[in-house]
C-alpha cells in the first residue's frame, strides 16, 4: 500500500528548501485550495452528467447523447451556459444576505471535505475529532438554506426553506445517532484515518453485527434527507414550489446551490464508505491469500472513489425509485420511528461493544 | 507567527461583527452578524488546537443556537423592515453602561492570577469523556447529569407546551 504522506512530505520539504516558514504554509493552503476547488468542480461536473444517465437508464431513454462522446461534455456546456446567464435578484430583498447565502453551503460542503481520507495519507484535516468535525461543519449549511429562502423575498422560497430546515434539523439527530455515536462506539475513535485503519480485518457493516447493518440503513435513509434528495425533496418540489429556497436564484449563484446539492450527496457517500464499508482499504476475502495480494496493488484512492460511487449510484437510484413524501410523513417517519430505532440501535450496540461480540 | 496573524485577523472579525451584530438596524443581519461572531470564535479554539471545543462550538452555537433564532426571527412581524433608532438619552446610557461593564470585566481579567486546573485533561477527546463520567476526585459527572436533568425538563416542558390541547 503506497503512503502518500511519502510524496505530500517530499513536497514540503522542497518547498521548505526554497522559501521561508511562513511562505511555505501559504503556499501549501494555496495549493490545497486549489486542489480542493478544482476537485469540488469536477465532481459537480460528472455527478451531475452521471445522474442524468442514471435517470435516463431508469426511464428507459438515453439521457444526455448529443455533445462529445456518449454525451460527456454536457455538463461542460452548461456549466458555461451558467456562467454567462443574467444575475437577475428580486426587488426589495436584502440584497447582502441574498448573495451571502450560496456561500453557506458552498464553504461548510468544502471543509467537510477536507476531513475525507482518500488514501493513506492522503487527507487535507487530520483531526482528532474528524466525524464530529464533519457533523458540525455540515449543520451550518441549513442556515444558508434558511437565508436564502429568507432573502428572496418570495413566498414560495420562503415555504421551501422553512421545510427544509425542519428535515435537515430533525434528521441530523438520527444521522448522528445513528452514524456517529453507534459506529464510534465500535471504532472506539472519531479520527477519520483510525476509523478506516480499524476495519483492516472487515468492514464495521459486517463485524457490527446487526445494529451495525441497522445503523447503515438509518444512515443512508437520513443522508438522502440530510442533502434534500427524493423521497425527501420537498425542499423544491417543482410541482407546488417553483424551485423552492433557490427559486430566485439564477445563473451562478444557482450554480452554487447546485454544485453543494451534489457536493453534498458525495460527501454523505464518503462518510458512509468510511465508517461503514472500510474507506480506501482495498475488498479482502478471507482465506483467499492471492486474491487479497493482488487487490493489495490497486490503489486506496480509486478503492475510495469505486466505493463511493456504489453508494452514489444507490442515492441516484433512490431518486429515480421513490415517490416524494409529504412534510407531515418526514416528520412523523423521523421522530416517531427513525429516533427511537436508532436510540435503541445506540444501547444494542454498547452492550454488544461491552460484551466484546466484535468479531 | 501564521498562529499569531490567525488570532488577529480572528479577534478583528469578533470585534467588529459583535459591534455590528447590537448596532445593526436590520434583524435578520444582526443574526448573521452573530453567526460570524460564533464561527471566529470556534476559529479561535482551532488556533490553540483545543479542537473539541471548536466542534462543540460549531454544532451547539453555530448550527443549533442560530438556526434556532433565525427561527424565532422569522416568527416575528415586519422583519424586513429597518428598526427605528433608540432616543439619544438611551443610547447615551446604554453606552456608558457598556463602557463600564467592558471597564469591570478586563479589570477584573486582568487582575486575576489563573493558575493552571489541577487536572491537565488535554485534547484528547477519549480523555474529556472519561473525565465528564469520572465520578472519582476532580470528576466532572455531578454537573454533567445536573445539565443533563435541566435539558430533559426544558424537553418535557417544550413538548407540553407544544402538544395540542385535545377538548373534551
Amino acid at each position: 500500500m503506497y503512503d502518500f504522506s511519502k510524496m505530500t512530505g517530499a513536497i514540503h520539504d522542497w518547498l521548505s528548501s526554497i522559501m521561508p516558514n511562513l511562505g511555505v504554509i501559504i503556499t501549501e493552503w494555496v495549493i490545497i485550495g486549489l486542489l480542493f476547488l478544482a476537485f469540488f468542480a469536477l465532481l459537480g461536473l460528472v455527478l451531475v452528467y452521471a445522474e442524468r444517465r442514471i435517470a435516463g437508464f431508469f426511464q428507459f431513454r438515453l439521457g444526455p447523447n448529443r455533445v462529445g462522446p456518449f454525451g460527456m461534455f454536457q455538463t461542460v456546456a452548461d456549466t458555461v451556459k451558467l456562467l454567462l446567464k443574467e444575475l437577475v435578484g428580486t426587488d426589495r430583498a436584502d440584497k447582502f444576505l441574498y448573495n451571502l447565502a450560496p456561500f453557506f453551503l458552498i464553504i461548510a460542503a468544502l471543509m467537510a471535505m477536507a476531513t475525507i481520507p482518500y488514501g493513506l495519507g492522503l487527507i487535507a484535516y487530520d483531526v482528532n475529532i474528524g466525524l464530529f468535525f464533519m457533523m458540525a461543519i455540515s449543520s451550518i449549511g441549513v442556515i444558508g438554506i434558511l437565508l436564502a429562502g429568507w432573502a428572496s423575498n418570495n413566498k414560495y422560497s420562503m415555504i421551501g426553506a422553512l421545510r427544509s430546515g425542519a428535515v435537515i434539523i430533525s434528521y441530523e439527530l438520527s444521522l448522528g445517532l445513528s452514524s456517529v455515536l453507534a459506529m464510534v462506539l465500535l471504532a472506539g475513535t472519531l479520527n477519520m484515518n483510525e476509523i478506516v485503519m480499524s476495519q483492516q480485518d472487515g468492514w464495521w457493516l459486517f463485524r457490527g453485527h446487526i445494529p451495525a447493518i441497522i445503523a447503515f440503513i438509518v444512515f443512508i435513509i437520513t443522508g438522502t434527507a440530510e442533502t434534500n434528495r427524493v423521497p425527501f425533496d420537498l425542499t423544491e418540489a417543482e410541482s407546488e414550489l417553483g424551485a423552492g429556497f433557490h427559486a430566485e436564484y439564477s445563473g451562478i449563484k444557482f450554480a452554487f446551490f447546485f454544485l453543494a446539492e451534489f457536493v453534498n450527496m458525495f460527501i454523505i457517500s464518503a462518510i458512509a464508505v468510511t465508517v461503514f464499508l472500510g474507506g480506501w482499504l482495498p475488498i479482502h476475502i478471507p482465506y483467499w491469500e492471492g486474491f487479497n495480494n493482488i487487490m493489495d496493488y490497486i490503489p486506496g484512492p480509486f478503492w475510495f472513489m469505486i466505493k463511493t460511487s456504489g453508494v452514489i449510484f444507490l442515492l441516484m437510484w433512490f431518486r429515480w425509485t421513490f415517490p416524494r413524501l409529504r412534510i407531515d410523513q418526514i416528520l412523523t417517519l423521523e421522530w416517531k420511528y427513525l429516533l427511537p430505532i436508532s436510540l435503541i440501535n445506540l444501547i444494542l450496540m454498547a452492550f454488544i461493544v461491552m460484551m466484546g461480540w466484535v468479531f | 507567527m501564521g498562529a499569531q496573524i490567525m488570532f488577529y485577523i480572528l479577534a478583528a472579525v469578533i470585534v467588529i461583527f459583535s459591534f455590528l451584530a447590537v448596532t445593526s438596524r436590520k434583524v435578520m443581519r444582526a443574526t448573521v452578524y452573530l453567526l460570524f461572531v460564533l464561527l471566529a470564535t470556534a476559529g479561535l479554539y482551532f488556533t490553540i488546537d483545543y479542537n473539541f471545543m471548536a466542534g462543540v462550538q460549531l454544532i451547539v452555537y453555530a448550527g443549533g443556537i442560530v438556526a434556532l433564532i433565525v427561527f424565532a426571527v422569522m416568527l416575528t412581524e415586519r422583519i424586513g423592515d429597518k428598526i427605528e433608532s433608540p432616543s439619544t438619552m438611551q443610547m447615551i446610557m446604554a453606552a456608558l453602561i457598556s463602557v463600564i461593564g467592558a471597564g469591570v470585566t478586563i479589570s477584573v481579567l486582568l487582575g486575576h492570577d489563573f493558575k493552571q486546573a489541577s487536572q491537565d485533561v488535554g485534547q484528547d477527546v477519549a480523555k474529556i469523556g472519561e473525565n465528564l463520567l469520572n465520578y472519582g476526585n476532580g470528576g466532572y459527572v455531578l454537573p454533567f447529569e445536573v445539565v443533563s436533568i435541566l435539558l430533559l425538563a426544558s424537553m418535557i416542558a417544550a413538548i407540553v407546551v407544544a402538544k395540542r390541547k385535545f377538548e373534551n
